[in-house]
């Protein structure tokens, strides 16, 4: 595989963009047709019950609105630490995503409950900012109390092949990241064609992702299938060669259990059955937990439940 | 048309080959026969005419026990699509104006009204009854259209109203349509006794999922088409043919279903109103009619009785002079 031939500490654009650039292509055709195929396999009964239990696990219920409050943030906190307070059977979500400034908020409203807070930071959702206020925007953030750090590539840099500065950005903010957890949000929806996003998958993970990122959710299509299982091949090959796991989050267009058991049947096939798990699969979304909810419910009790039922947010 | 064979996915297969060579297997008399164009009764979910999605079909016979044709038999997930489809057309319906609803309701007298020969047809066929007792449940069922389309801008007036209060406020009640309302049609009236039930639900500003008479469904089915021809929104009514001792139980416990008319649900009406009464949907539990059959349904008017249980009624207490 070309890929091993890379050597982190030679990092010139030169030899990111020989290194991206000598990736295997994507194949469009065959990626869609095999994100279209796993899409058909039948999940059902006791197998389905654990799927929706896992998707749970996985979700990181998200609120990234201008309109966003305080008390919004509270009540998405209380929902992520009880999905559903008829049932305490079910699982916790996997984190809370916010903005920087609602951390601390949201700190403070999951104390002892052991959830995480996931903060976008770097300018979301543009990443159009200086350098230095992107740091301070992640800094910030982490002072606050966030265990995990949703940052934006440069996608105009990336485009115009400046890898470099995309390269030295991730590192950058993983370094201002400390002990918590990076996520690398490639925006694939801006990134055109399956090629780019391997090869910016590839040069976020090389930089120190901890997870790879599909969208912001502000950018349609957002976390299509085949780009999802673009980004689990690119994880997937960098295990092989190196013996790290990076975590993937496709993120923005999931909304019913349908399409979350779909993407855990492709996690299965593709990276493997290690990566089931919310340490190394999150799903980011916020109106999926309500439908995950549902399908649970008709599981348990046999009878359909409604949308009356559920909380709005 | 009432049809005479099956009409399943393998006959249509075979026919359509049979077309394929129609041009050289010429019969004897030089005239290739014309191939019978057979209609598949199917589903109406959501404004299109889907199959059952467990792919089920059911033969349908006559009064005397001839084949008619195979109706689809819907499965309890047919049922959670036609509530889905029944929310989601509820905001567009509930909010139009009363005046619109009775225009739409009118215009589906008149598509029927131009396919009554086709009804009264399927009536004779499926009932036995008379040409001329067909003819006059096809009027009958027209009329009920009319009936209803008229009621659209006056059950407000009627069942609402402003208030006498001994306190300075102005307090006014509206009457609201409850929501989804899940209707098991008639057994032994499948097209008066259908309409009938249908009409009031919608003239109302409700969506609904309707159960059609399981052994005799078929005009449900042409009913539907005449819905959809007549700008009434996809999904507000979604008709499923097949057996209420299947389908039923899902929609009665079902949580997004706020209301129930038991009208053909027979001995299972208990079962159901006990499990609706899980989710506090509403029941119209109706006593079965004198004599049966369609004419039990003839009555030219038939009153608010079955508009006022799928209504909620608003009260707003304004105070005076601000």
């Amino acid at each position: 595989m070309p890929h091993t031939a890379f050597a982190p500490e030679a990092t010139t654009n030169r030899a990111l963009r020989a290194f991206l650039h000598g990736l295997p292509g994507v194949d469009e055709v065959g990626a869609r047709s095999r994100a279209q195929d796993l899409a058909t396999r039948s999940i059902k009964t006791t197998a389905k019950a654990r799927a929706v239990d896992l998707a749970i696990s996985m979700v990181d219920l998200t609120t990234l609105e201008g309109a966003d409050t305080v008390g919004k943030v509270r009540a998405l906190c209380a929902k992520a630490a009880n999905p559903d307070p008829s049932d305490r059977t079910v699982p916790r979500v996997g984190a809370v995503c916010v903005y920087p400034d609602m951390v601390a908020t949201a700190v403070a409203a999951l104390g002892g409950t052991g959830i995480g807070v996931a903060s976008v930071a770097t300018a979301f959702p543009s990443g159009r900012a200086p350098m230095e206020v992107k740091l301070a925007d992640t800094r910030r953030a982490v002072a606050d109390g966030a265990s995990e750090i949703d940052m934006v590539i440069d996608r105009g840099a990336f485009l115009s092949g400046d890898y470099l500065k995309v390269f030295e950005e991730i590192a950058a903010v993983k370094e201002a990241c400390g002990a918590a957890h990076l996520k690398v949000i490639l925006e694939t929806g801006e990134l055109v064609t399956y090629d780019n996003v391997r090869r910016a998958s590839h040069l976020a993970i090389r930089a120190g992702a901890d997870f790879v990122k599909t969208s912001t959710g502000k950018v349609s299509p957002a976390a299509t299938p085949p780009v999802t299982l673009v980004m689990l091949e690119a994880v997937r090959d960098h295990h092989a060669d190196t013996g790290r796991r990076v975590g993937v989050k496709p993120a923005g267009g999931i909304r019913t259990t349908k399409d979350a058991v779909r993407n855990l049947v492709m996690v299965n096939e593709v990276a493997g059955p290690d990566w089931l798990t919310p340490d190394l699969f999150r799903i980011g979304a916020s109106s999926l937990l309500n439908d995950l909810l549902m399908q649970r419910t008709r599981l348990t009790t046999g009878t359909y439940p409604g949308p009356d039922y559920y909380t709005l947010d | 048309m009432a049809e005479r064979r099956s009409t399943g996915k393998a006959g249509r297969g075979a026919a359509e080959a049979a077309e394929g060579r129609g041009g050289s297997a010429a019969p004897a008399s030089g005239v290739p026969a014309r191939l019978a164009v057979r209609k598949t009764y199917k589903l109406y979910v959501g404004g299109a005419f889907p199959r059952s999605e467990s792919g089920r079909s059911y033969p349908v016979t006559s009064s005397s026990g001839e084949h008619l044709a195979n109706a689809s038999l819907a499965s309890r997930k047919d049922a959670r699509d036609a509530v889905t489809a029944a929310r989601k057309a509820f905001g567009g319906w509930s909010s139009r104006t009363a005046y619109n609803r009775g225009q739409v309701l009118y215009r589906v007298a008149e598509v029927l009204e131009g396919r009554r020969e086709q009804f009264a047809a399927q009536a004779a066929a499926a009932q036995g009854l008379s040409r001329a007792d067909a003819d006059r449940v096809v009027s009958a069922a027209v009329d009920r259209w009319v009936y209803y389309a008229g009621w659209t801008d006056k059950f407000a007036q009627v069942l609402g109203g402003a208030n006498p209060v001994a306190g300075p406020f102005y307090n006014h009640s509206a009457p609201e349509p409850t929501g989804v309302v899940a209707v098991f049609a008639p057994q032994d009236a499948p097209l008066l006794g259908l309409t009938s039930v249908i009409a009031p639900v919608v003239a109302t500003g409700n969506t609904a999922v309707v159960v059609a008479s399981e052994t005799a469904p078929l005009a449900a089915v042409d009913l539907a088409e005449v819905l959809a021809t007549s700008d009434l929104p996809g999904g507000v009514v979604n008709l499923l043919t097949g057996r209420v001792g299947e389908i039923g139980p899902h929609l009665a416990s079902h949580a997004d279903v706020n209301a129930l008319d038991l009208a053909g649900s027979g001995e299972l009406a208990v079962e159901f109103e006990r499990a609706a009464a899980t989710t506090l949907t509403r029941v119209l539990r109706p006593r079965p009619a004198p004599g049966g059959g369609e004419d039990a349904w003839l009555d030219p008017d038939p009153g608010t009785s079955r508009m006022t249980p799928f209504l909620e009624t608003k009260t707003v207490w304004h105070p005076v002079g601000v």
